[in-house]
């Protein structure tokens, strides 16, 4: 039987702004493991969103089985057999195992009673399908991740599952619980259910994998047959030919080093960093999620304390334990996250702007309007930020608006080094490279400055030299000249990393 | 006017608008169905109105710039009966005997002091454990009526000082000392909050302790002298209205915490913070006085009024959550 368990058709999903999704097909076979690969933002969540009825498609259709079927919310999905395994757990630590399999659907008696004996005894028979060491009894709160995992996998077999989806179901899984997922997944595919897998770690899609395909900006870029491929060909899909290259970058004069950092650690999160930043460059760290970059960018900043190593500014050891202390020692973080880190967002954008340093521009015990208004006016001019005036809130300016907001505030208390993490998340296509071209601007005029992001285009046009971590690692760097694409998804999967490491 | 400008004072105005739709209603209603002849917007009726609204327009200051910060304060109540029954004692404590008429100012010191000492306590246990200021001063609230109690069992501690009394008393051009005291604090309260870097700080911390954190705030500081600015103020009402009453029960200001933050929401302050101002809590704390002498002007009694203040409550921010909604898209939970 080769009718397709789950097919998607030429879906389009577009935001104020985005085309999130430009036509994509895809469709994945009973008894076939199909991998969904792109890079961030390449448009992966939110084709699961269309497909898990929590957005609906502006056009385009989905099947299953041939029918064609109408996702109109999670619950909807799940009861026609199209099942998730999230990255981000969903599960009441507080209740049991068996409880939470049957959550919102437990069995019951007359009067409304739980019949906890069938509960317990079909919840029983799924973690015994799944080989898991654990009973129906056992509170959820006491598990492992991994096995947390799994009772998100025995709810997602509490229906006749068509097509099961694991979104990054190995992010916080140790390696022997990774084997254990592949067996389940294993078991899945005997059992003639389609898996869609979908990872960013090219070593398990190669595991598990028949079929890849790539996602790349919201459309579709083509399928390969696992057996028949090689790590090589999947990035360049993923990453395609239409970098925009004519921007190679102007290197600046540079100056002094304005930040070093010698064997940084934190815990687990990284460990032995060191790396040198000079006035006028920007270095880029690419990784991806969960690599240890934001991690390192929170603790040169004071969020994190250091376990090892030493920050020097200009040459002067600090030491930096809150961001009070990395503000007075001119380093300066633009907040991965804008709305929830970066900005007050039911404050005005000149309020916003002059918030760290609010407390030095007073006359008497006021604060003085006049200050702040000329340092507002002086930044909305050099930035160019798009607003009817200071007194709008912030946020209600859009996101290349609001991130303009959070780098003037620290532009105008003149920083040694900022940081910019993720710096154009959740910004459009066209202000996206106005962000990038200031961040160029930026280091022209003497600034050190970091970039963080997920996203390797971004990455490539504005940085002087490449850092690529891995596991909480630096394990390459990279000069403009000599980073490639290639090598540097290779750098960051961990791939290849003992032939390459210098 | 753009339609922002016209959102925001419909924000702010609100409450007035509603004063003033009480007022005309009682008016009107009190024409067929009140017992007395006199007219409810009577000049003698209304600064009353203002003179009752003192003890818990006072708190409800202090209580909407903890708000405004993202914190409450349940203790409020407990710290009105604490803090005057060492005013009203200390009179009458030996070492002071000396003092005459002097002993006033000495006892209204120790006082306000006491009050801003449990409000230290509240911000410095918040601080430090890092536990939710509601637990914090649920606890307090227990806590502090504890030491009321200790300190006087059942009995009531009374201590009448005629030159007090005169005091609390007196007026200015018809209006008293207590209203006197309100305005003025409101003025106060409204210039830190809206003029100085503390009152900025207080909204930032308030909307977004994180970024607040990031953008250089000492947070943990910061809430600390709100605590202590609520203590003080709740001293300061106690004060107001034991200096004319001269005797407090130890139950007295119970369920004020509860009054006080019905004033302030009213007014428009967020409970999850970020947002509020003084001089609509002003405006709460009048609508409900308003809501209680109006009804009691056409006849109904206690239990009556609590009834329809608690509806006009709910409706007030079903009203407001309709109108403020930010979109149809925001997730229903």
């Amino acid at each position: 039987m080769n009718v397709p368990a789950l097919r998607l058709k030429d879906i389009v999903k577009t935001f104020p702004g985005v085309r999130a999704l430009d036509g994509v097909s895809f469709e994945v076979l009973p008894g076939e493991v199909h991998a969904l690969l792109g890079e961030n933002g390449a448009g992966k969540s939110t084709l699961m969103k269309v497909l898990g009825g929590i957005y609906q498609p502006d056009e385009g259709q989905i099947f299953i089985e041939e029918q064609a079927a109408k996702m109109a919310s999670p619950l909807d999905a799940k009861s026609k057999g199209v099942v998730f395994i999230h990255q981000e757990l969903s599960l009441a630590d507080e209740l049991t195992v068996a409880e939470n399999i049957y959550l919102g659907e437990l069995p019951r008696k007359s009067f409304g009673r739980v019949d906890w004996a069938e509960l317990y005894e079909k919840s029983g028979a799924i973690l015994e399908r799944l080989n898991c060491g654990f009973t129906p009894q056992t509170r959820v709160g006491s598990l492992s991740i991994a096995n947390k995992q799994m009772v998100e996998i025995a709810r997602a077999l509490t229906v006749e599952a068509k097509a099961v989806i694991f979104d990054e179901p190995t992010a916080s899984l140790t390696d022997a619980e990774k084997v254990v997922l592949f067996d389940i997944i294993n078991d899945l595919r005997t059992q003639g259910v389609g898996v869609v897998y979908i990872s960013h770690r090219m070593d398990e899609i190669f595991t598990i994998s028949d079929r890849i395909s790539v996602l790349r900006d919201g459309s579709y870029r083509g399928s390969l047959i696992t057996a028949d491929t090689n790590e090589d060909e999947v990035t360049q899909l993923m990453i395609g030919r239409s970098l925009d290259l004519t921007h190679a970058i102007i290197p600046n004069d540079l100056g002094e080093v304005a930040l070093s950092v010698e064997g940084l650690s934190c815990g687990s999160l990284f460990q032995d960093v060191s790396f040198e930043l000079r006035a006028g460059e920007v270095v880029g760290f690419y990784g991806l999620v969960g690599a240890g970059r934001t991690e390192i960018a929170e603790t040169l900043f004071g969020l994190r304390t250091a376990s090892a190593g030493t920050i020097k500014i200009s040459g002067d050891v600090v030491r930096i334990n809150s961001p009070i202390d990395a503000i007075s020692h001119g380093i300066s973080l633009v907040p991965e996250d804008r709305k929830e880190q970066g900005l007050i967002l039911g404050m005005n954008c000149r309020d916003n702007m002059t918030l760290p340093q609010v407390g030095d521009l007073t006359n008497g015990p006021f604060v003085s309007s006049g200050q702040e208004i000329a340092i507002f006016d002086t930044y909305y001019e050099k930035l160019e930020i798009k607003t009817p005036s200071w007194k709008q809130q912030a946020g209600n300016l859009s996101g290349g608006n609001q991130q303009k907001i959070v780098i003037a505030k620290w532009l105008s208390m003149a920083p040694k080094v900022l940081i910019v993490d993720e710096p154009t998340r959740g910004i459009d296509v066209g202000s996206k490279s106005e962000i990038h071209n200031l961040i160029r601007d930026l280091a022209a005029q003497g600034y050190a400055i970091i970039v963080i992001s997920s996203e390797m285009p971004e990455v490539l046009r504005v940085s002087d030299r490449v850092i690529a971590m891995f596991h909480g690692r630096i394990m390459r760097e990279f000069s403009a000249a000599e980073v490639t694409e290639d090598t540097l998804v290779q750098a960051i999967s961990g791939i290849h990393a003992d032939k390459n490491s210098t | 006017m753009n339609s922002e400008n016209l959102k925001s004072f419909m924000g702010k105005g609100a409450i007035w608008g509603f004063i003033l739709l009480e007022l005309i209603f009682f008016s009107i209603a009190g024409e067929f169905m009140s017992l007395s002849d006199k007219a409810f917007m009577d000049w003698d009726n209304m600064l009353l109105l203002f003179k009752q609204s003192a003890p818990i327009g006072i708190i409800a200051l202090g209580m909407t710039v903890v708000m405004v910060n993202g914190n409450i304060d349940l203790s409020v109540g407990a710290t009105f009966a604490l803090c005057a029954v060492v005013m009203l004692d200390s009179m009458t404590w030996e070492i002071f005997a000396g003092l005459g008429d002097w002993v006033i100012p000495v006892a209204w010191a120790l006082a306000l002091i006491t009050g801003m000492v449990l409000g230290l306590i509240n911000g410095l246990i918040v601080w430090k454990t890092g536990v939710d200021a509601f637990i914090v001063t649920l606890g307090s609230m227990l806590g502090f009526r504890g030491l009321v109690f200790m300190y006087n069992g059942e009995n009531p501690t009374s201590h009448l000082n005629w030159t007090l009394v005169d005091m609390a008393e007196a007026d200015i051009l018809g209006i008293q000392t207590p209203t006197i005291i309100l305005l003025v604090c409101t003025v106060l309260i409204w210039i830190v909050m809206t003029r100085t870097v503390h009152g900025r700080n207080a909204y930032a911390v308030g909307d977004n302790r994180e970024a607040a954190v990031n953008a250089g705030i000492r947070v943990g500081p910061h809430m600390v002298w709100n605590f202590v600015l609520i203590g003080f103020l709740a001293a300061l009402s106690s004060v107001v209205f034991y200096s004319s009453s001269g005797s407090v029960n130890p139950n007295d200001g119970t369920l004020y915490e509860l009054w006080v933050i019905t004033a302030v929401v009213l007014g428009g302050t967020k409970l999850a913070g970020g947002s509020g101002s003084v001089i609509s809590t002003l405006g709460g704390v009048l609508a409900i006085q308003l809501l209680r002498k109006g009804l009691g002007h056409i006849g109904a009694d206690t239990a009556m009024v609590n009834l329809v203040i608690g509806l006009i409550l709910i409706a007030v921010l079903f009203l407001d959550q309709q109108l403020n909604r930010k979109g149809k898209q925001e997730l229903k939970v």
